[in-house]
């Protein structure tokens, strides 16, 4: 670049400086995190797999159980089946209602599923460690109740992407159009709706699991087994092997998130180039941490 | 399940605005005319209200409102003395020092980043990738933070040996720094960053290029433009995401769970109180603390709500 710069972009030098300085500082403790997976016990700078093997076949003479684990692993994923049926079946639907038939509640709607980002998960313990007991009155004390209570942390992760996919499309004139050629409202969102709001959907669901799968908060408090509890519970007697499934679980949701991002570049009927626009709501999508978007609980 | 009547009630609706709509009707008639009769539409909204009173509303109240009941369910105010307590001020103190020293460095180490990320291609793999670990990282941390920290900087840590074996400098010297208080802030700036770049990043692709051609052509300097042109300009964005990172850190808890095993931080306070019956001195002191932090949680949510009002104004 021989042209003086102007404008807020840095030069190509600092850029990179301070993106390979920050991401390598980054780095560390999860590079951290695997070495201490390769480490043999009592012999220092000796490394080997042997903690990866011994997850299938747990050595009888530490007396270290994994059922926990996997039991906590099973609780998660069926915790997010119900939540994921819970954004689905419940948000979503009450979303398109109110685009089709009561614009006017949208900022109601908006402001109940952000509300939860203002509400610590901690703070919201305290009330639910009361309502619990009559849910366990009604459906037992399972692992699977914990999704209506995750389900509420979840709203503001899920509604984010999906109205930002309504906002993205002609929702209502597009409704209008094919139901003034005959189309019933069953065939308008089941041919035309949904189909449009793949990319919304396929992000909230994603989203969903990878909260579902990192909440440990009410789990800990509501004294269910679920994954992140069971890795704490674990990493007291085998601290190798929970970090081993840590850093996969961190892997697993990168990989997911990037399966978004690059799953929101290409539109459904071809791989278009999306528009500048377009890539900011897919981002904005697979980034719910974005506030009016919704910020993470981190924990 | 309950939505069957969502869907039934949609299938049923009257379909008043379509055909207005063919009738040549305005849009205020169709809404008027809907006013006049109700329609059963509006029962699809049952199922996601009842869920929502259920699991929202009603352990929101219950939370703030046992704060103000005695064990034995009489109302009163005398709970609120807990927040006077010597314990509590400090979990308050606590909570604030971590919050705002993790929300300042993230806020400043994430803006960085941001400014770095300006010049690759918004559509590129590196910036795919880069909001995915930034997604990860802000969101899906808690426990397995605690354990990437305990790997680096523990008292096996991997840094904790390097910098004892090649500079004789032992990190843990004054006590276990990663299990204290301060230490928090750390792996607390860890999960700040990525959330900062996920939030401030919108507001720096909002400078407008031409801005920086303006001011050139006016014998602007680099110095300049920044001084008197970005740094105003993102002002409001920037102090808007330090709030939401404040608010973020004051209330994660599975982190420090994972970490401390006593209290120091508000929501390791009422863990304490809610899971041992170690009183303060006053029954439902969960309830006070609770209310405490909805307190300040409402106070910095408000603000950040003014600013990305006023950071948004330069966004479209």
């Amino acid at each position: 670049m021989s042209a003086p710069r102007v404008g807020a972009a840095p030069s190509r030098v600092t850029g990179t400086v301070i993106l390979v300085v920050v991401g390598l500082v980054f780095l560390v403790p999860l590079a951290a995190m695997f070495e201490f997976t390769l480490r043999v016990t009592g012999k220092t700078g000796v490394y080997n797999f042997d903690h990866y093997g011994s997850i299938f076949h747990p050595d009888p003479a530490l007396g270290v159980d994994y059922s926990p684990l996997f039991e906590g692993i099973q609780n998660s994923l069926g915790i997010c089946a119900i939540t994921v049926a819970i954004i689905l079946l419940l948000l979503l639907p009450t979303m398109l209602l109110v685009e089709l038939r009561y614009p006017r509640v949208r900022r109601i709607l908006e402001f109940v599923c952000i509300l939860p980002i203002t509400i610590p998960s901690i703070v919201l313990v305290v009330g639910f460690v009361p309502v619990y007991q009559t849910v366990a009155a009604v459906f037992g004390s399972n692992a699977w109740t914990l999704a209506f209570a995750v389900g509420i942390i979840v709203l503001p992760y899920a509604y984010r992407p999906i109205a930002t996919n309504i906002s993205a499309f002609d929702l209502v004139t597009l409704s209008e159009a094919s139901r003034s050629l005959g189309a019933s409202w069953g065939t308008v969102i089941v041919r035309i709706i949904l189909p449009n709001m793949r990319r919304g959907v396929v992000s909230a669901v994603f989203l969903t699991i990878a909260v579902v799968l990192g909440e440990y908060t009410i789990a800990s408090f509501l004294s269910q087994n679920t994954f992140q509890t069971a890795l704490l519970l674990i990493s007291q007697r085998d601290p190798f092997t929970a970090t081993i499934f840590a850093l996969a679980a961190l892997v697993f949701a990168f990989v997911l998130l990037i399966v978004i991002g690059r799953f929101g570049a290409i539109r459904p009927g071809g791989r278009e180039r999306p528009t500048r626009s377009e890539r900011r709501t897919a981002a904005a999508a697979a980034a719910p941490t974005v506030p009016a978007a919704a910020p993470g609980r981190a924990s | 399940m309950t939505t069957h009547s969502t869907t039934d009630s949609l299938t049923r609706a009257p379909r008043s605005s379509v055909s207005s709509a063919a009738a040549g009707a305005g849009a205020t008639s169709a809404r008027s005319g809907r006013r006049r009769r109700p329609s059963v539409a509006w029962l699809g909204f049952t199922p996601f209200a009842a869920y929502v009173v259920l699991f929202l509303a009603i352990p929101a109240v219950i939370a703030v409102a046992s704060g103000f009941f005695t064990a034995d369910g009489v109302f009163t105010f005398a709970n609120l003395k807990a927040l006077q307590d010597p314990t509590i001020v400090k979990a308050f103190q606590g909570s604030f020092v971590v919050s705002i020293s993790s929300a300042l460095l993230g806020a400043v180490i994430g803006a960085l980043v941001c400014f770095a990320l300006l010049g690759t291609r918004a559509d590129g793999l590196l910036r795919t990738a880069i909001d995915s670990a930034a997604s990860v990282l802000a969101q899906f941390g808690g426990i397995m933070l605690a354990f990437a920290f305990i790997a680096t900087i523990g008292f096996q840590g991997f840094v904790t040996l390097w910098l004892k074996t090649t500079f004789g400098l032992d990190l843990n010297a004054n006590g276990a720094l990663l299990y204290s208080v301060p230490g928090l802030v750390i792996p607390y700036t860890y999960f700040e960053v990525p959330l900062m770049v996920l939030t401030f990043m919108p507001a720096m692709e909002g400078l407008k290029a031409t801005w920086g051609e303006a001011a050139a052509t006016l014998g602007a300097t680099r110095f300049h433009y920044w001084t008197r042109i970005a740094m105003p300009v993102l002002a409001p964005a920037f102090w808007g995401s330090v709030l939401l990172l404040f608010a973020n850190a004051f209330s994660s808890f599975a982190t420090a769970a994972a970490l401390l095993s006593q209290g120091g931080i508000v929501p390791l306070t009422i863990k304490q109180q809610l899971t041992s019956e170690t009183v303060v001195g006053v029954s439902n002191t969960a309830g006070v603390l609770a209310l405490g932090m909805l307190v300040v949680m409402v106070v910095v949510m408000g603000a950040y709500s003014l600013l990305q009002r006023r950071a948004a104004r330069w966004q479209r």
